[in-house]
């Protein structure tokens, strides 16, 4: 979903830096207060950054014939809420920028803005829907993880098809194409990361009991010893 | 059961990255005779399509620092992942540790 270092005209990177901006400055300040008044999460909070730190680096094969990765911040998102998840995103994106050439500085706002923004408040809305609804836990942890992946991608397609509408099919026509690469690609990919954040969300339910106890996220399920 | 689950929720993912090298077969040879490329990155096909639609589009700002070769970008996304899974490593021992602690007492 990385939109490519100087790829996007400077008013929508612009737009997108200013958009994301908000969301990091809460996020930092969430995460402020995570640290200073639960310490006892900070463990916690950085395996969220090191699971978005090894997912996005995994790029896998996928059945459309091309190369993509996930995110990994759909666990986060259901552990420490959505804006949590903007700046960890934002240090992950900088990374891959600064060291890789994957990515940019001008997209960096952009592309915060579809991994780091929308990807974590979807599966944040996912994962409440699901167990409002009695899903069993790890069906909502999958679909929360799954769909924040999904929808990650397709809001790059949405970004890019904005920045370069079709000179005849106008949005519509370009975004069908850029999806057809990222959204297609991504389908099993995402499925892949549901499963995994379905693997560390019920390692973490089993080993770590005192201090998902006291996170509400896990309030309607039953925490195990 | 538990630890079943995740058994076969890491062979769902396993059986979700082998099938696509065994599905996908690979491209005939384009015009030139050249050997079409196969699990290109998703990035670099967006960054076709947007010169197709846009031809006289051009960049306006170069990555700062590009790994020199393929093999440097590959180490880097290789530490990448290392760090992380290492983090997380570390925690899941200290927390299954202090898990068999409480047991205990």
């Amino acid at each position: 979903m990385h939109i490519m270092e100087g790829f996007l005209p400077v008013s929508h990177a612009v737009g997108w830096s200013l958009a994301s901006l908000p969301f990091v400055g809460y996020g930092l300040h969430v995460i402020k207060k995570i640290m200073q008044e639960k310490p006892q999460q900070r463990m916690l909070l950085g395996v969220a950054t090191a699971f978005t730190f090894v997912l996005s680096a995994l790029k896998m094969p996928s059945v459309t014939g091309s190369c993509s990765h996930p995110t990994g911040t759909g666990l986060g998102a259901i552990l420490f809420g959505p804006v949590a998840m903007a700046p960890i995103g934002l240090v992950v994106l900088l990374f891959q920028a600064l060291l890789l050439a994957h990515g940019g500085l001008t997209t960096l706002g952009a592309n915060v803005f579809s991994m780091g923004i929308v990807g974590p408040f979807a599966a944040y809305g996912i994962f409440r829907l699901a167990s409002t609804l009695r899903l069993p836990f790890g069906l909502s942890v999958f679909l929360a993880a799954a769909l924040a992946d999904l929808l990650t991608y397709v809001t790059t397609s949405m970004q890019l098809a904005w920045a370069f509408p079709d000179p005849t099919g106008g949005f519509t026509a370009s975004f069908l194409k850029f999806a057809g690469i990222f959204a297609i690609t991504q389908i099993p990919l995402a499925i892949s990361e549901g499963l995994l954040t379905v693997v560390v969300a019920n390692t973490l339910k089993r080993f770590n009991y005192p201090e998902l106890q006291e996170m509400k996220v896990f309030a309607g399920y039953e925490v195990r010893v | 059961m538990n630890r079943y689950q995740n058994l076969w929720l890491i062979l769902g993912v396993v059986a979700l990255l082998v099938l696509p090298l065994v599905l996908v077969e690979k491209p005939a040879l384009g015009p030139d005779q050249k050997e079409a490329g196969i699990f290109a990155g998703a990035d670099d096909q967006a960054k076709e399509v947007v010169t197709q639609i846009q031809p006289d589009y051009a960049p306006w700002f170069q990555p700062v620092l590009e790994p020199p070769s393929g093999e440097i970008a590959s180490l880097l996304f290789a530490l990448q992942a290392a760090l992380g899974a290492g983090f997380i490593g570390y925690y899941l021992g200290t927390a299954v540790t202090a898990a068999r602690v409480r047991q205990k007492s």
